[in-house]
């Protein structure tokens, strides 16, 4: 199951239109996707971090989303130090150790930290509804707003029918194993969801024409008062000029 | 419009499924104002398809549709009729898709040209009608079978529906959420007709009874509500059937 624990909270980040946290997470992300230096990826994952203690998440719980890259980047630290040419820092035995190698994996994971990080803080704290609602504002076009907020509403009602037929298939003895039965199985039940799916579209789609739907998507206004945009701007510009003056002054003295 | 003459009328209407026996067989139906129809058949026997037919989901092989004393043929037609039609679904889930309950519950009145604060205000009022004032910022996925079926049927009042067609509404309702759509029911003051398989709930809820066998209709006579003697286990604790 899929949960939105940040989005409940009052904090700062919670007060500010989702517009503009979605418009300034886009571009702070661009920037330190683009940004090599070190002092620069460094400043962008401050930023993030910064922001996550503004929108006052609970640490554990945001260090298990971040967990996610971690494995990655383990696999990134065994593997690039000791395959990327370059001058050695340290020699064990034949493994070779390379300075570029190390700066680069640093580089990595600052930027998948600082970009994971800025993400969490901007966009996790808003419902999917609301950042579809949003998105709809910002000027994306309709259809492709609901199918990102229908794919969400019935991830859930797919999951529970695949579920059922799962129980179904092991309340009759069903273990899956490696040999052709279960091959079998999977494919009859991935056709089975498939089918439902299709069946269920068509349901909602009547239940919509029925109440009235002509092709045209509402959507219902901002809800909450959002106090706290002038602050949200002026703080995250203030960040985006730091980052980018940095990267170019860097470029510059290069 | 006259007073007798009846809000929905079909007429010898035919209908079959691709591949499969014809469901429905020159079948009749006049509903009238005020008609409040239980309608029970086994199933299979094509209720959901005649709920379909009159909302112009599904259109019939043969027959005439006569809706609000006109004739619906064409997809404009329908439009008028869903409108002022409203249609509970048998399974919640195909009918809320918003994320939240308020924007499911406004979805209607905003297709019907609301503006955003109207579209707000009908759907509250709704929503306190049916005693659900503190749902509208649940997540619609997140609600119980009955939340979710009560909540379906704020989605469709908040239509402001002249007929209401509800298919099982009493599915999967325990016996506290069924009383209180029961009593739902009885304030409404509207016409409807309803799919059930529970003659307790009838009794409660319908004054006459309609049937269905070999793809026609049957009119029954009035429903007598009437008590009768029986025995079951715990029978001597005071219960409600």
């Amino acid at each position: 199951m899929i949960t939105e624990p940040f989005t409940a909270g009052n904090s700062v980040i919670h007060s500010v239109d989702p517009r503009m946290k979605i418009v300034f997470a886009v571009m702070l992300s661009c920037v330190v996707a683009v940004a090599n230096s070190l002092l620069t990826l460094s400043a962008g994952l401050a930023t993030g971090l910064m922001l996550i203690v503004l929108a006052r998440l609970d640490g554990r719980a945001v260090l298990k989303r971040l967990a996610v890259v971690f494995g990655f980047m383990a696999l990134i630290w065994v593997v690039l130090p000791v395959t990327y040419p370059g001058p050695a820092i340290i020699a064990l035995g034949p493994l070779q150790i390379s300075q570029p190698g190390v700066v680069l994996c640093l580089k990595i994971t600052l930027k998948s930290i600082a970009i994971l990080s800025i993400l969490i803080a901007l966009v996790a704290t808003t419902t999917l509804s609301t950042i579809g609602s949003a998105l709809h504002r910002l000027g994306v076009p309709g259809k492709l707003v609901y199918l990102l907020v229908m794919t969400y509403r019935y991830i859930f009602v797919i999951e529970n029918e695949y579920q059922r037929l799962m129980r179904a298939a092991r309340i009759r003895g069903f273990h899956p194993g490696t040999n052709i039965h279960s091959y079998k199985t999977f494919a009859y039940l991935t056709g089975m969801i498939f089918i439902r799916a299709s069946a269920r579209a068509e349901n909602v789609y009547r239940a919509m024409l029925c109440r009235g739907f002509k092709g045209q998507f509402h959507t219902l206004g901002p809800v909450a008062p959002y106090t706290q945009n002038r602050a949200f701007t002026v703080l995250t510009t203030a960040a985006l000029i730091v980052i980018l003056g940095l990267e170019i002054w860097n470029r510059i003295s290069l | 419009m006259e007073q007798n003459q009846p809000i929905i009328s079909l007429q010898g209407i035919y209908y079959s499924y691709p591949g499969r026996r014809t469901i429905l067989k020159d079948l009749g139906l006049d509903i009238f104002k005020g008609d409040r129809i239980g309608l029970v058949a086994p199933n299979g026997s094509g209720k959901t398809t005649l709920f379909h037919i009159i909302m112009g989901l599904l259109r019939p092989s043969a027959g005439k549709v006569n809706i609000f004393g006109k004739e619906r043929q064409t997809e404009q037609d329908f439009m008028d009729v869903r409108r002022r039609i409203g249609l509970l679904f048998q399974d919640a889930d195909d009918q809320l898709f918003s994320p939240t309950v308020l924007e499911d519950v406004a979805f209607g009145p905003l297709n019907l040209g609301k503006s955003k604060e109207e579209a707000v205000a009908i759907s509250r009022k709704t929503l306190e009608f049916l005693g659900l004032d503190d749902f509208e910022d649940r997540i619609t996925y997140k609600l119980s079978g009955g939340e979710k079926r009560l909540v379906s049927l704020a989605t469709v009042l908040a239509m402001e529906p002249e007929v209401l067609l509800l298919d099982e509404p009493g599915n999967a309702l325990d016996s506290g959420m069924k009383s209180k759509l029961i009593n739902v029911l009885n304030n409404l003051n509207i016409t409807y007709v309803l799919i059930s398989h529970e003659f307790d709930f009838f009794s409660e809820t319908t004054d006459r009874i309609f049937s269905m066998e070999d793809g026609k209709l049957l009119q029954d006579d009035e429903v007598y509500i009437h008590t009768h003697r029986h025995s079951h286990k715990v029978g001597k604790q005071p219960h409600k059937h």
